[in-house]
């Protein structure tokens, strides 16, 4: 083995002569050995980047066969049971892409796969980032620009699944086109102008063609390197532990370790949408067949990400106004308005909301642990459950139909689930919460089991508790009290509140701080008692080990 | 970018547990003996692994990239072996094509995951954050150029500039929105109509042609009550714009059946037709129970009576299917008599309440 001791020749060559002309050097030198800190759930958006990008490979080879035209043909190609059926060119040439080009049925199978996964590697990356408050200054437009990704991709996913032309997706352009006739005022003229006159026209599949394949994916790209490039410059958050603060980052480094780590997760991640591409069927469209509107199967089901506008659709009661000769749907309006409006809008606010209420205008770079910001926690896992019922009652028939439920019951259980069961997941979540900050301020307080038992002098057996390793404790260590504005405790006790905290929203900003904010269970609180939320805790010290903690038992 | 040189650290070990798979730091013997175990003071936070152990790992990585390189060779040979054209080639070809793919690809990914576990050092390496505002010199520099330059360009103090440039702005900023216009005819009353209206087709009244066959409905023929047919206008069976509002669905109902909401002149013999199209969302409404006649519509299961004017007994739709007027032709076949008397299909702002007007002209006239 020898060791280089110099840049061999031909790199040296080529980048000399690149940095001769581009100065690259200055960049690398910042940059070669920036430091990616290490979690696993830091990995979740890699896998919709990379998505993406098999998405974009994948794409480029469908588009090559693919016609997007609703012209009729006769179907003439190997698959016997539609031969002599009219069809659209686009479901036609959708069929051949399918079964006369070698590996064409492979790359259309990745490509929606890499749809699924892209959107979903979206959502459980977001998740993460809202849990771990990884959203807060000064990654918050990093944050938008997330929240605008996330819903360009619905929108790419419904145009290109539209695309086929067969009778499943039809059904989806059908009920798109409901929603848009449906908006007040200028819903007509959406939809005769989106299907060039009534619907289904013969336009529309050549339109969404074009958004779907350069317009939507022109802007992800965009956005997707805007996204890169602030996590690079701002640098990624990094979990809490020992030697790791608000000023420094902790990890490996780009070159060589990071850089071939996301080689191989690309690599995996291309790895398992060709395994699904080839042993899981998808979209099998020659099945469906071509689309009319004159029919549907029963059971028809939209890809996961479009399952939640479904269930909202399917659980509204069915309310319709007319004032003065015009008329709003309410029962279209509402469900596929307001759900996506109060998640999207939700979520792209949120930032602000929060630090609206804690006043909290400082850097953050260190995670959060979830425990450790329970209403935001809290909120989120409602938000999820919301999310949750509709999705799961958009398959209101399937789960009727395999579990022997009457379908109506399954639609009155999630009008009334979409109220309840968000609550009680706030309420639920909450209380872990604190449960699991006790947990940590007892492993803080009292240490962890050793497994050694001990006799005391006058008989009493107790199990030793020594101190917790290091590295745990510094993680532990790592959770802050939440910021609350200045003066929002004056409010509630006899001063006087100071000008911002007046008035209604003044005094309701204060009361939203108080409840969010603060130290609801202090890591350090062993001899303390009476605080956050009411309970008091009574902890003996280290290595007392009178083994009846209290804490745990509330 | 970044505005720092990556400066390391003292290292921190982050936890003292080891990642499986990597080699503890205190009994490694490193690549290059005894000098690089002094290099490991010598730069922080690096911590290589064990000669033997990275011996082991380069050895699996080599066999996983043998492996990239045997499927690779598959793929290509599957391209050229098996050819589709046929439902069982493709679905051989797709397994060969796809599984060499696979295999190559988690071959490639599992030897660089061991490479880089196994054969390079274990980092633990620190940088500085710096936060991301910049200094109060350079924002104030920032500022007074920008004052500077807008001085120099004149834009704050010649307000005939200022105010030509928007104007002359604002109209060619529309001009995009102006082409849009084409992108389809206006609305009118193309919503209110369909391919059944006599007038249509010239005072002919259309014979219903059963969906997928294209036959004629003889109404003699259908005369078993509890049948459904799925119907559309005689010579649209291949206009799916038309088609998607004119379906119909034709039901054979037992007089006794018959409820006040059904409109008895526009039945014939017990057969009704009312819109296919769900006045949801517009989903075909195709499912239909004989013993309840309950028409269901799969989409987001609106349920509408049929005994009763397909009256909406459930779910989100706010409005019956439409009911359309037919009758016999000379020849004893099924024709449409009328077009709707409402608008079929989902609602829109411009329909309001077709169906009381429907009332009260009948009350009026």
């Amino acid at each position: 083995m020898s060791t280089p001791t110099a840049v061999p020749k031909p790199i040296a060559g080529t980048s000399g002569w690149l940095d001769d002309r581009l100065g690259a050097g200055n960049f690398l030198k910042r940059n070669m050995r920036k430091i990616f800190p290490d979690h696993w759930s830091f990995l979740l958006g890699e896998i919709a980047l990379y998505s993406f990008i098999i998405l974009l490979l994948t794409g480029t080879f469908l588009t090559f066969w693919f016609k997007p035209s609703m012209g009729h043909v006769i179907y003439d190609g190997p698959y016997e049971p539609l031969k002599g059926v009219m069809v659209s060119e686009a479901y036609a040439s959708s069929l051949h892409i399918s079964f006369e080009v070698r590996g064409g049925l492979l790359m259309r199978q990745i490509h929606h796969w890499a749809a699924l996964l892209f959107i979903a590697g979206m959502m459980v990356h977001m998740l993460r980032v809202f849990f771990t408050g990884a959203y807060r200054k000064p990654r918050e437009l990093n944050w938008i620009i997330g929240v605008l990704l996330l819903s360009l991709a619905l929108f790419e996913g419904l145009t290109g699944y539209s695309l086929p032309d067969d009778l499943l997706s039809g059904a989806g352009l059908r009920i798109t086109q409901g929603v848009a006739i449906s908006l007040p005022l200028v819903g007509t003229y959406i939809s005769f102008f989106l299907f060039g006159g009534e619907y289904p026209g013969e336009d529309v599949i050549s339109r969404f063609y074009t958004l779907h394949i350069l317009l939507i994916p022109g802007i992800l790209v965009a956005l997707v390197t805007a996204h890169m490039i602030l996590m690079w410059v701002q640098k990624h958050t990094q979990m809490p532990g020992k030697g790791r603060t608000e000023q420094n980052v902790v990890g490996a480094p780009f070159y060589p370790a990071f850089m071939a780590k996301a080689g191989a997760y690309f690599l995996f991640t291309f790895a398992v949408l060709a395994g699904l591409g080839t042993f899981a069927q998808i979209n099998p469209i020659w099945l469906f067949g071509p689309y009319t509107p004159a029919d549907i199967s029963a059971g028809s089901q939209p890809d996961f990400y479009m399952g939640f506008l479904e269930g909202s659709l399917r659980i509204m009661p069915a309310w319709e106004i007319n004032v003065l000769g015009y008329t709003i749907p309410l029962s279209v309006i509402i469900p596929a308005l307001v759900p996506l409006g109060i998640v999207m809008t939700g979520l792209a606010l949120y930032p602000f909301l929060e630090r609206w209420i804690t006043g909290d205008n400082r850097e953050h770079h260190i995670a959060d642990r979830p425990r450790n910001n329970p209403v935001r926690t809290s909120i989120g896992m409602a938000g999820i459950t919301f999310y949750g019922v509709l999705w799961l009652l958009g398959a209101n028939d399937e789960i009727s139909a395999n579990f022997q439920i009457s379908l109506y019951a399954t639609t009155w259980f999630g009008r009334i689930a979409i109220f309840v069961l968000p609550a009680i997941a706030y309420v639920v979540t909450y209380r872990m919460c604190l449960g699991l900050q006790r947990k940590d301020a007892d492993i803080i307080g009292h240490g962890v089991e050793s497994g050694v038992i001990q006799r005391l002098p006058h008989g009493e057996f107790i199990e030793v508790h020594v101190p917790p390793a290091e590295d745990i404790e510094a993680h532990m260590r790592g959770k802050e009290a939440i910021p609350m504005i200045d003066g929002a405790e004056a409010s509630e006790t006899d001063g006087v509140p100071p000008r911002g905290l007046r008035g209604p929203v003044g005094r309701l900003r204060a009361r939203m701080s108080q409840a969010y904010g603060g130290e609801k269970i202090p890591l350090d609180a062993g001899h303390g008692n009476g605080h956050g939320d009411g309970h008091g805790e009574h902890h003996a010290a280290i290595g007392s080990g009178t083994g009846d903690d209290k804490s745990l038992t509330h | 970018m970044t505005d720092h040189t990556p400066g390391t650290e003292l290292p921190e070990d982050r936890a003292p547990k080891r990642v499986i798979g990597t080699p503890s730091p205190a009994s490694g013997t490193s690549l290059l003996g005894r000098e690089e175990q002094a290099g490991e003071a010598a730069v922080p936070g690096v911590h290589p692994p064990d000669e033997k152990k990275a011996r082991r790992a380069e050895r699996i990585a080599a066999l996983c990239f043998f492996i990239t390189f045997l499927s690779g060779i598959g793929f290509i040979a599957s391209y050229v072996a098996f050819q589709v054209n046929t439902v069982d080639n493709t679905a051989v070809s797709n397994l060969a094509l796809g599984g060499t793919l696979t295999l190559a690809l988690l071959g490639l990914a599992v030897g660089i995951v061991v490479w880089v576990r196994g054969v390079m050092p274990k980092y633990n390496l620190v940088q500085e954050r710096h936060p991301m505002r910049s200094d109060a010199e350079t924002r104030s520099y920032v500022g007074e150029t920008f004052l500077q330059g807008a001085q120099e360009s004149g834009i704050t103090k010649r307000p005939l500039l200022r105010r030509t440039l928007l104007a002359a702005a604002a109209p060619l900023g529309l001009a995009p929105l102006v082409l849009l216009k084409d992108l389809g005819p206006l609305p009118e009353t193309k919503l209110r109509h369909t391919v059944w209206s006599p007038e249509h087709n010239g005072g002919k009244e259309l014979r219903l042609v059963v969906e997928g066959s294209g036959q004629p409905i003889r109404a003699a023929d259908f005369n078993s009550p509890g049948g459904l047919l799925s119907v559309v206008p005689e010579g649209y069976e291949h206009d799916l714009t038309a088609l998607a509002k004119a379906t119909l669905i034709l039901i054979n109902l037992r007089p006794e059946e018959i409820k006040s909401g059904t409109n008895k002149n526009w039945m014939h013999n017990g057969i009704v037709a009312y819109s296919k199209i769900c006045t949801h969302v517009g989903c075909p409404a195709a499912l239909y129970e004989q013993t309840t006649h309950h028409i269901l519509c799969p989409c987001h299961q609106s349920t509408f009576d049929a005994t009763d004017g397909a009256k909406v007994i459930f779910g989100p739709a706010a409005r019956p299917l439409p009911q359309l007027p037919i009758g016999v032709d000379s020849e004893g076949y099924l024709v449409a008599k009328g077009d709707f008397a409402v608008p079929v299909g989902p609602s829109f702002w411009e329909r309001g309440d077709a169906e009381a007007e429907v009332r009260n002209q009948g009350r009026t006239s």
